[in-house]
């Protein structure tokens, strides 16, 4: 008998603006000692199901259809608020996505962890906390007793993320539910914690269901697959199966998604568009404390008409480098030329000359566009500043602009909020080619969209620079993404250029032990 | 945090010393003097007063010879009442002010912080707009208006209570705090509950939840820390508010408290009594927002690690 | 920005921020509500020397104070006076006060704000510093000292308020201007080229506006107490002027024997105070929300 059978099952949530079906007649099951992962964009119901079945949703405006949950012997969606309390923390336990705010801030960690013990088992603090410190022991904190007294905003985002591990495992649960647990961490961080779930879940016994949107992360570790698309489940499988022969037509297109294969590299000369010496961009936050050295002595070299990848984790300096070079951020020390003139030196006006040669593109596409402007106001703004239509041609300047970047020209007096995000990020690369400009940086450009229209974006980005013959600086901390798109790499890490070469010479021959560890952890590498 | 109070301290203090020599040269740039509102008097006689109160010096030396009175803790005579000193009335209204603040202050903690955390639990219910209505009176309801209902009604129509004084009758106090505080009571009121329905929609709320824990639990034990701490910040302007608004209530309830000296003071162009009032209840309020200040930063662990290790 | 008409024939409208604002507002009863009445006493306010039922100084020594009747809607004072004309008379002077008064604060305030959050650095450093001084002073006891020594002058007196509610208005625009210096579409204005001055005009104050609006209607009410406050103690507005806050205070020296006269001016100012705040925070719900995210 399965650990969880989950039966059609809905859910919708009434607004004032109507009701919105989120689950519909949703099936899926967990077995005893497996791992079944749930895949699905956002919108796509996979959370909202199992904070249902926990009765983790607000009761207004969110309703429960239809359905049966069954966890050893009893349809959770029939139980009340209080036999169901009783059951959450104890033997479904659940662990969620964002650490940095999944803890909290005025607890120290040791209150905390104990709180499922106290509560459900009744233990006195004294062996609550012995018990707590062995958690935090087996989930590879190094210093229990210390992490006990500390606060969370002393951890790391991994290190948070063990915490809510072991609070979770603490009441020894049969099933632990992970929503999107390693989304918010680290390439290398998240690899180690899904090691970190796989090694306790066969140790323990117990059954995980794991959601994500991230098939990649999954088909290393899950022994199921569920696909939910708006609502339904469309496919479900082993990840073999699904990996190699997908049935449903969203399934494929999320295959698809997927970046792989690797850019043939170009017979392109090494022409330096942009060369960066010694480039040194320190920030002293408050006066006298110690500098943050955002980057540290990069030196490299950008050639025409190449796509230059950018990778690094959090904190590696890759964004501050590239604002360095648009001069959006002060530059402590070093040079930058583009295209033999010293831009380091530029000020005031014979700066804007040069602004509308280079521009960036932004990684929120929310925040990236002014929320007030329509997208005729966004895209004349840099066509006008220049001078490069007069008033007569503006109207035909933004329509082909639009078309270019694949934009219904209906579109154009409407505002950033009433477009979603794979639009906005049109609209801004649209406002980024409206100079013409010769060099672009991509700062983490699809990072904030769903895996689908990922994909279309990275299309739409790799016509548009073969098109334009731009060059571009793209960064991302994905380096699947990096290995489809850019010609030549540079790897970054905490503010030092750590190793450089052609895509294909630093995928097949890392140099750097850093590399190799990043590579390693690129998931999916692994398959079941 | 040594530090950190140190830095507030020092901040604190140029204030301080703007306060006095604001108030110092504000008070004697204005017309008139504290002999002028007597009936006639004999110019020699005037003369000899003057003398004796260091009017007949200089401007900048009369604020000197202030100075160094003050750094030995004395505020001077009083002008008004002769043979009495700026201290002694100071210290003899202190007392009352003090109580009726307290008094005060704890209603509005009490009431308020209550009636908010109840509201924020259920946002947009009756629950949350019968009390946030009744904050909403309190707020646009002055003290000088709700005073004078309050006598009207308690003390006059229903004769429950008794409407001066403070301390001879029993009861009598009651009316004044309430005054006071409920203005206080209900700002902290919306305070709290804006402060609560912000922890309530973090994440780790939703943490506590899924371990099981009871929704009380929920709320005190976990809400409760960091949905209180603008009340606390609050404390500090509260408490400038409420010394201020003592000057109305012990006006209303003929209360001899030291919001009463200073209005009468103002009046008088009693210098040394407006002076003295000026720099001890300013230094006072800039005291309280200080501690007020540092037990919030200390409140907040984050911050509280920031200026205890250095950063 | 007009003739789209060949090149975008079939554009669809869009829906501005504001005028989701404007929508979410408009659901808002008790906002609206308040919106209403303080368009009424504005109203009344404007067009009193027409429409007062007494002149000002009508008296009616023989009647003297007197309860509601049918010719003294809200009764008379002891001198005889209709107590409906004093009180719209007195909310001419307090509405006056409470919204020049604002202005003045407004003004100072975001300009102040403005910079000390666009030039960041040194320049900010120094005026917010000199905020900080000015914000603890304890500003009630200088105001009485102030208006005790220059004299009832109400020029003073704007000026007076004008000067303690500065303070919190510059605060305010500067933590905005802060975050949004900070926000990647200012960063994209910048690479595009645009000057200082024209970033902060188009990207920054449009943005601004949520919170300085509803900061400022929940000013108004906040300085007309003020005023009703010194008016009390009488250090305020001067007979034979008269604001509300002069009408509650003779009123509550009477109230035994005329509550009237303590009641309806009560009345008038906490309504009209109801409304700025029920319109201020339903202005706030509405400006919150900055659309829809994915």
């Amino acid at each position: 008998m399965a650990l969880l059978s989950v039966d059609n099952l809905s859910v919708s949530f009434v607004t004032r603006n109507g009701t919105n079906k989120a689950v519909d007649n949703v099936s899926f099951t967990v077995e005893k000692r497996q791992i079944t992962a749930i895949i699905g964009e956002s919108g796509s119901g996979k959370s909202v199901s199992c904070y249902a079945m926990l009765g983790l949703v607000p009761s207004p405006p969110g309703r429960i259809d239809g359905g049966t949950a069954h966890f050893q012997g009893q349809d959770l969606l029939a139980l009340s608020e209080a036999e169901l309390r009783a059951i959450r923390g104890r033997d479904i336990a659940m662990i969620f996505q964002d650490p940095m705010t999944c803890l909290n801030p005025f607890m120290k960690i040791g209150d905390q962890l104990i709180e499922p013990l106290t509560l459900h088992k009744d233990l006195a603090k004294g062996p609550a906390r012995e018990q707590a410190k062995i958690l935090l022991d087996e989930v590879g904190i190094r210093d229990p007793q210390a992490a006990m007294n500390a606060f969370p905003h002393e951890f790391s985002g991994g290190m948070r993320q063990r915490v809510m591990i072991a609070m979770a495992l603490i009441n020894e649960p049969t099933l632990l539910i992970a929503d999107e647990p390693t989304t918010a961490l680290d390439v290398t961080i998240q690899a180690q914690i899904l090691k970190l779930i796989a090694d306790l879940q066969t140790k323990r016994d117990i059954g995980v269901l794991f959601i994500s949107h991230d098939l990649a992360v999954v088909s290393d570790i899950a022994d199921q697959i569920v696909v939910m698309e708006k609502g339904k489940v469309v496919e479900s499988g082993q990840p073999k199966t699904i990996f190699e022969n997908p049935q449903h037509p969203y399934t494929q297109k999320l295959l698809a998604a997927i970046p792989s294969g690797q850019k043939a590299a170009d017979a392109v000369a090494p022409d330096p568009l942009i060369r960066i010496e010694h480039l040194r961009t320190w920030f002293t936050p408050t006066t006298g404390a110690e500098p943050v050295k955002a980057v540290d002595d990069v030196s490299l070299e950008i050639h025409r008409g190449e796509v230059l990848g950018l990778v690094g984790e959090s904190g590696s300096g890759k964004s501050t480098l590239g604002r360095s070079i648009l001069r959006l951020v002060p530059i402590t020390d070093g040079q930058i030329t583009f295209e033999g003139t010293e831009l380091s030196a530029l000020e005031g006006r014979s700066l804007k000359q040069f602004r509308h040669r280079m521009q960036m593109i932004f990684q929120d596409p929310y925040a990236s566009l002014n929320p007030r402007m329509t997208v005729y106001d966004t895209l004349a703004e840099p066509l006008l500043l220049h001078g490069l239509v007069n008033k007569a041609g503006l109207d035909q300047a933004i329509r082909e602009l639009m078309d270019n970047v694949g934009l219904a020209r209906a579109f154009v007096r409407k505002y950033p909020h009433e477009f979603s995000g794979g639009q906005r990020q049109r609209i801004a690369i649209g406002r980024a080619l409206a100079t013409r400009p010769e060099f672009i940086v991509a700062d983490e450009p699809v990072s904030a969209l769903d895996v689908t229209i990922q994909a279309q974006i990275l299309d739409l980005l790799a016509d548009l620079t073969k098109e334009y013959g731009l060059t571009m600086l793209f960064i991302s901390h994905d380096l699947a993404v990096i290995r489809q798109i850019a010609d030549r790499i540079a790897v970054m890490y905490h503010g030092k250029l750590v190793e450089e070469g052609s895509t294909v010479k630093v995928f097949d021959n890392p140099q750097q032990d850093y590399t190799r560890s990043l590579l390693a952890a690129i998931p999916g590498t692994n398959a079941a | 945090m040594l530090r950190f109070m140190l830095i507030r301290i020092l901040q604190a203090l140029p204030v301080i010393f703007v306060v006095i020599t604001a108030t110092f040269f504000l008070v004697r740039s204005a017309p008139g003097g504290p002999f002028d509102q007597e009936k006639v008097v004999i110019p020699e006689v005037k003369k000899a007063l003057e003398a004796q109160y260091r009017l007949d010096l200089p401007l900048h030396e009369q604020y000197f010879a202030y100075l160094g009175d003050l750094a030995q803790g004395d505020l001077g005579p009083s002008f008004k009442y002769p043979g009495r000193s700026v201290n002694e009335i100071l210290f003899s209204g202190l007392p009352v002010t003090a109580e009726l603040g307290l008094y005060a202050l704890i209603i509005a903690l009490v009431i308020g912080v209550t009636a908010g955390v109840f509201a924020s639990l259920k946002p947009n219910t009756v629950q949350d707009y019968v009390p946030m209505s009744l904050a909403m009176i309190g707020i646009c309801m002055p003290s000088f208006l709700l005073g004078p209902l309050l006598v009207l009604v308690f003390g006059i129509w229903l004769d429950w209570l008794p409407i001066t004084g403070w301390g001879d009758i029993p009861g009598d106090k009651i009316l004044p705090a309430v005054t006071l505080g409920s203005a206080y009571a209900a700002y902290i009121a919306r305070l709290s509950r804006a402060g609560m329905l912000e922890i309530l929609s973090q994440d780790y709320i939703r943490t506590a939840r899924a371990k099981g824990l009871p929704e009380w639990r929920v709320v005190t034990q976990h809400a409760l820390r960091g949905g209180l701490i603008p009340v606390i910040a609050f404390l500090g302007p509260a408490f400038a508010g409420l010394l201020a608004g003592s000057f109305v209530v012990e006006t209303i309830f003929q209360i001899p408290g030291l919001g009463r000296f200073y209005v009468q003071a103002a009046f008088n162009r009693d210098y040394t009594m407006i002076l003295g009032t000026t720099v001890f209840l300013s230094s006072l309020i800039v005291f309280f927002n200080l501690v007020s200040d540092v037990v919030a930063a200390w409140l907040n662990p984050r911050l509280r690690q920031q200026f205890q290790g250095g950063g | 920005m007009n003739s789209h008409t060949e090149v975008f024939e079939d554009a669809e409208q869009g829906s501005s921020l504001w005028h989701d604002a404007w929508l979410r507002l408009r659901k808002n009863k008790l906002a609206l509500f308040g919106g209403g009445v303080l368009l009424f006493m504005l109203v009344v306010a404007l067009l009193t020397p027409w429409i007062a039922p007494y002149s000002y100084e009508a008296q009616n020594l023989d009647l003297g104070a007197s309860p509601p009747s049918s010719q003294h809607w809200l009764g008379t004072d002891i001198f005889g006076r209709d107590v409906l004309t004093q009180i719209m008379y007195g909310g001419r002077i307090s509405l006056a006060v409470g919204f020049i008064a604002t202005a003045v604060a407004l003004l100072i305030g975001v300009t102040w704000g403005a910079i000390a959050g666009y030039a960041g650095g040194r320049l900010d450093a120094v005026m917010m510093r000199l905020v900080d001084i000015l914000y603890a002073l304890p500003f009630m006891i200088f105001i009485v000292l102030l208006m005790v020594v220059f004299g009832r002058n109400i020029l003073l007196l704007f000026l007076a308020i004008g000067a303690v509610e500065w303070l919190t208005m510059a605060r305010i625009m500067r933590s905005q201007v802060q975050s949004l210096r900070q926000q990647e579409f200012v960063e994209a204005a910048v690479s595009v080229g645009l000057s200082p001055a024209a970033i902060i005009r188009k990207h920054i104050v449009p943005n601004a506006l949520g919170p300085i609006i509803v900061y400022t209607t929940l000013t108004i009410p906040s300085v007309m107490l003020l005023e009703a406050f010194l008016s009390f103690l009488g250090l305020g507005i001067q007979p034979p002027a008269t604001s509300w806050g002069l009408l509650i205070s003779y009123g509550a020296e009477t109230m035994e024997e005329y509550p009237w006269l303590l009641i309806f001016p009560g009345c008038a100012l906490t309504l009209t105070l109801f409304s700025l705040n029920f319109l201020g925070d339903g202005l706030r719900d509405a400006l919150d929300v900055r659309g829809s995210k994915d």
